[in-house]
């Protein structure tokens, strides 16, 4: 039987990528986002238009996939919103807005699938976190706080759901060109990746690999870990 | 089927459903007196979580009703709504009824 994987914000990006690569690497995927899905879904692939924040649509999205397709082998908690500004000009609706989707919508994707993994005894969740955490990014107050939120989730989930044999991890991403970033000043974009050990922009690919790891059938003694990358800690 | 009955039997049909894997000698009869968390014979806490995740889902499905059971209301009652099978169905009846 295929495994099957859930992945959220799949529309673009990131997410979109791990669509293809998940499904020609022989999942089943299902995937959601606010808006229908972008070009062509390859086959196998799954899209529910769906808000991460919205409670009772993710518990139907998530119980339609494990009913259809027959549990969830994986979850890529993908979907993320950031924004730029000093924290001075920073509306409390601003960061309101981050930690609906990076923190309550992580956490409610997480609780349900975990309850579907729960049942199967096995399962793999990977979150997202970011450098802007550890690097305490100028600018990236509420994003960074809402992503360091997230690794706390990540470490307590992981705890709480090694009895079920579900491992809970997170990646941590060094600017990739995604929407995300469209915005953040080259000058600023430059000083970043200055403080990476290895200076050079992230790629999808790289994202991707460290998911690879936490998913594989031999990571289940690693649990509770954010792995960043370019060489941050 | 009045509430209380199905509650009772909702509660009852996961706790005897999920006995044989949890293992506890005291859940191997299943009875509206059969003690759940707390007290000598008591189950540990992540079986607990266990069985008040599978009754809410239960509830959903024959219910037709979305019931949060451990809750901040259901955590300061007097006494614990999870100390025996009865006590669950009383507040899983409780939330239906809402």
């Amino acid at each position: 039987m295929q495994p099957v994987m859930l992945i959220t914000g799949t529309r673009k990006g990131i997410g979109r990528f791990l669509v293809d690569r998940y499904v020609a690497r022989g999942y089943v995927v299902a995937g959601c986002s606010r808006e229908p899905f972008e070009g062509a879904a390859p086959e196998n692939y799954h899209h529910y238009c769906v808000d991460v924040t919205d409670e009772p649509h993710v518990v139907e999205m998530v119980r339609d996939v494990s009913k259809r397709f027959g549990g969830i082998a994986a979850l890529i908690n993908n979907a993320g919103v950031a924004a730029m500004n000093h924290l001075l000009l920073t509306p409390v609706a601003t960061i309101e807005r981050i930690f609906r989707t990076n923190v309550f919508g992580t956490f409610i994707v997480m609780r349900e699938v975990a309850k579907v993994m729960s049942s199967a005894r096995h399962g793999r969740i990977v979150n997202f976190a970011t450098v802007a955490t550890p690097l305490n990014l100028e600018g990236e107050a509420s994003y960074a706080a809402s992503k360091a939120a997230v690794e706390s989730l990540t470490r307590v989930a992981a705890r709480e759901l090694a009895p079920f044999q579900i491992t809970v991890n997170a990646v941590g991403p060094t600017p990739v060109l995604t929407d995300l970033i469209r915005n953040v000043p080259k000058q600023k974009m430059d000083a970043l990746i200055a403080a990476q050990s290895i200076r050079r922009m992230g790629e999808y690919r790289d994202v991707a690999n460290v998911i690879d790891f936490f998913i594989a059938a031999d990571s289940d003694f690693v649990t509770g870990q954010t792995l960043y990358l370019g060489g941050i800690n | 089927m009045e509430t209380r009955n199905l509650a009772l039997e909702i509660v009852t049909t996961v706790v005897q459903d999920m006995s044989g894997e949890l293992a506890y000698p005291s859940l191997r009869n299943v009875s509206p007196e059969t003690p759940l968390f707390g007290g000598p014979d008591g189950i540990d806490s992540l079986s607990l979580v266990r069985i008040v995740a599978e009754v809410e889902r239960e509830a959903e499905q024959k219910a037709g009703k979305r019931v949060v059971l451990a809750d901040e209301r259901a955590m300061s009652m007097r006494h614990s709504p999870f100390r025996s099978v009865t006590s669950l169905a009383d507040l899983l009846a409780e939330r239906l009824g809402e």
